[in-house]
């Protein structure tokens, strides 16, 4: 037979008219799809190579190219579309497991846009956030169950200067805006992608996460608004790293790929990523599936007690689980067994690899994961108990405060903050070939990204953000993040069957309180 | 003065600079028409240099003790009062590049095109900072005291 192979999946069409052949697309494209041909004294493009990242769209400076999806199609089918045909010609080719990047792209339905965010109207009055004050500033970690206070009596009156908090409060995150970077871990980014997320966090006033590749030696000094994270390969943990961040992650499963372990080929493991994960240079780094020592509960409760106690009980332990089908009581179990924070992790969850049938099937939407996990621990009077941080494919402003009204504390975004540095989710983080410079090693693109832009533009995008934020709270009339949080009467659902509404807690839009 | 830095941890090879410094340095400064119509063909004042994964965008230093002003024979090379910039006077220019012998930066191009004469950055005159620096897309170079 004559063999096939998978099918041009971008065409880069130049304009001839406008393309001055300075070959600056041919210098700039890590998978040489650009070509300057001496012989013909012009550039060719050969499309097959194309991933439609936009790099060369972006930097030709005479807007000559413009990169579109081939529209090369096999007879419609319903069932056995491009994508399908495509992905069985490559694994018939290959044999292997098909990998990808980012999360999943299948279209399953996306229950933020199913949600409406109310606002105030004559009964109430709104809150202008720009003449008066509005509270974005949250607070991540156990809060007591009741607060005691000792009052001093002075004429038989209580002396307000005099007013004592009794209860011993626990050790709490203070973030300026409920909006944290969510774990990428160096290794997966390069190192200018971390420095920006770092700077940027520390600039904000929020957090960003090592993930789990250890924290680089010159990273050091963000450390107050880093949250170091402790995975099932344990790479780069030790005393001092454990110390450095304001709080320890204990990563037991991540939305892209629920279930599945990491793995960061040789490759990519460079001599400051060997160091940093304190494994040989060139070695890939395997983490494995589960913890081998958490097994249940009360296994994850042991380590959740051992980094207290490591860290002498200053700092607090969250646990990231990703959302699945049982996601409610494993969240309750977590709190239960004394995680201060709880991130779910959602489908649409991110990856710098992932086996593409995992990403694309295991999990479920965080809208429902988050919703059933706040109303169980609600019902199950821990709510307090931990702080809940929302992941997996945050795309805007109205996402962040929908979840919030759902009952988030925070959200963690990965993708968006991501594309804020310039990449354009063509999927292919794991082949280290990352055009923009974020998810690859190589010195030759590493530096594509400065990490003074890079931070900079994460800055502005957490900056907007919340500056929607205020506005969307002021025109519910609530001036404190505090008063939406689990707040579901301020949505309404839109197009949802009575199940999803009764999972997500929402009335349908039209129904008044 | 301020002066154009280099950031080569930055520099990402793709010699923007290059192609912005040959239209501002154009007839038409405009980009399609300096490439495609104009004889004779303009000419880039700086040059991205590259080794490996190591490259940064070099153009005249305008140095304070610069050599090039001492060994112009026909006083072209001078030194703009105002900015402190070395700049060529191309009428003078007579084309004897001892200016280019003299560089210990490499700066100077020889322009045979038209007449013959020294090429070299002019920091943009009239403009409000070079164009190389204006379009370097990762600010691998910036204009600074």
């Amino acid at each position: 037979m004559v063999k096939r192979t998978a099918p041009t999946e971008f065409i880069v069409e130049r304009d001839e008219d406008k393309c001055i052949q300075c070959q600056v697309c041919c210098r700039m494209c890590s998978n040489d799809a650009h070509v300057f041909e001496e012989d013909l004294n012009e550039v060719i493009t050969e499309h097959k190579k194309c991933v439609g990242c936009h790099f060369c769209e972006t930097l030709c400076p005479t807007g000559a190219l413009e990169v579109k999806r081939s529209t090369s199609e096999t007879r419609a089918n319903a069932n056995w579309t491009k994508k399908a045909l495509t992905d069985i010609t490559k694994q018939a080719e290959t044999g292997g497991i098909l990998l990808t990047g980012m999360g999943c792209d299948r279209p399953y339905p996306i229950y933020w846009d199913h949600m409406l965010i109310n606002a105030s109207q004559v009964t109430n009055p709104s809150i202008d956030p720009l003449r008066e004050p509005m509270e974005l500033k949250t607070y991540i970690g156990k809060k007591p169950d009741r607060i005691e206070i000792v009052t001093h009596l002075e004429n038989g009156k209580i002396d307000p200067s005099k007013v004592e908090l009794k209860t011993k409060l626990s050790t709490m995150l203070k973030i300026e805006t409920p909006i944290m970077f969510s774990a990428m871990s160096y290794g997966s980014i390069s190192y200018n992608a971390c420095t920006s997320l770092a700077r940027a966090a520390q600039q904000s006033g929020t957090l960003y996460n090592t993930g789990e590749g250890g924290l680089h030696k010159d990273l050091y000094k963000y450390a107050g608004n880093t949250i170091v994270q402790v995975a099932s390969g344990r790479f780069g943990v030790h005393k001092q790293y454990l110390e450095a961040g304001v709080a320890i992650e204990i990563k037991i499963g991540q939305g892209a790929k629920p279930g599945i372990g990491g793995h960061l080929p040789g490759e990519k493991v460079s001599e400051d990523v060997s160091q940093t994960r304190m494994i040989p240079v060139g070695s890939d780094a395997i983490s494995p599936a589960p913890h081998h020592d958490i097994y249940s509960i009360e296994d994850l409760r042991q380590l959740i007690y051992a980094l207290k106690e490591a860290t002498r009980y200053k700092k607090p332990i969250g646990v990231k689980i990703s959302a699945v089908h049982n996601v409610a009581p494993i969240a309750s179990g977590v709190v239960r067994a004394g995680a201060d924070y709880v991130v779910i992790d959602g489908l649409r969850g991110g990856t710098g690899a992932a086996p593409t049938v995992i990403r694309d099937n295991v999990g479920i939407p965080i809208e429902l994961a988050l919703a059933v996990v706040d109303a169980r621990l609600r019902e199950e009077g821990v709510r307090n108990h931990a702080s809940i941080i929302a992941a997996g494919g945050f795309r805007n402003s109205g996402d962040v405060l929908k979840a919030i009204a759902l009952g988030a504390d925070a959200v963690y975004i990965g993708t968006s903050a991501l594309i804020a540095m310039g990449c354009h989710v063509c999927q292919k983080c794991y082949t280290g070939k990352c055009n923009w410079g974020i998810a690859t090693q190589d010195p030759y693109l590493t530096k594509r990204l400065n990490p003074e832009i890079g931070a900079q533009r994460l800055s502005n995008l957490i900056r907007a953000w919340s500056r929607e934020i205020k506005e969307m709270l002021g025109g519910m009339g609530i001036n404190s993040i505090d008063s939406l949080r689990g707040n579901r009467e301020q949505l309404r659902a839109i197009g949802l069957s009575d199940t999803d509404m009764k999972l997500l807690g929402l009335k349908p839009a039209g129904e008044a309180w | 003065m301020k002066k154009i830095v280099i950031r080569e941890e930055y520099c990402i090879g793709c010699r923007l600079c290059e192609i912005h410094c040959l239209v501002q340095h154009s007839k038409s400064k405009e980009i399609i028409k300096a490439y495609k119509g104009e004889y004779p063909k303009p000419m880039s004042r700086v040059r991205v240099e590259q080794l490996h994964h190591l490259s940064f965008a070099m153009q005249c230093r305008h140095c304070e003790d610069a050599p090039c002003l001492e060994a112009c024979l026909s006083g072209a090379m001078h030194r703009d009062k105002k900015t402190g910039a070395v700049l060529c006077d191309e009428d003078k220019c007579v084309g004897c590049w001892m200016c280019i012998m003299v560089c210990p930066f490499g700066v100077i191009e020889r322009n045979t095109e038209g007449k013959k004469i020294a090429s070299k950055c002019d920091l943009c005159t009239g403009q409000e900072k070079p164009v190389c620096v204006k379009n370097c897309p990762n600010e691998a170079i910036v204009y600074e005291e």
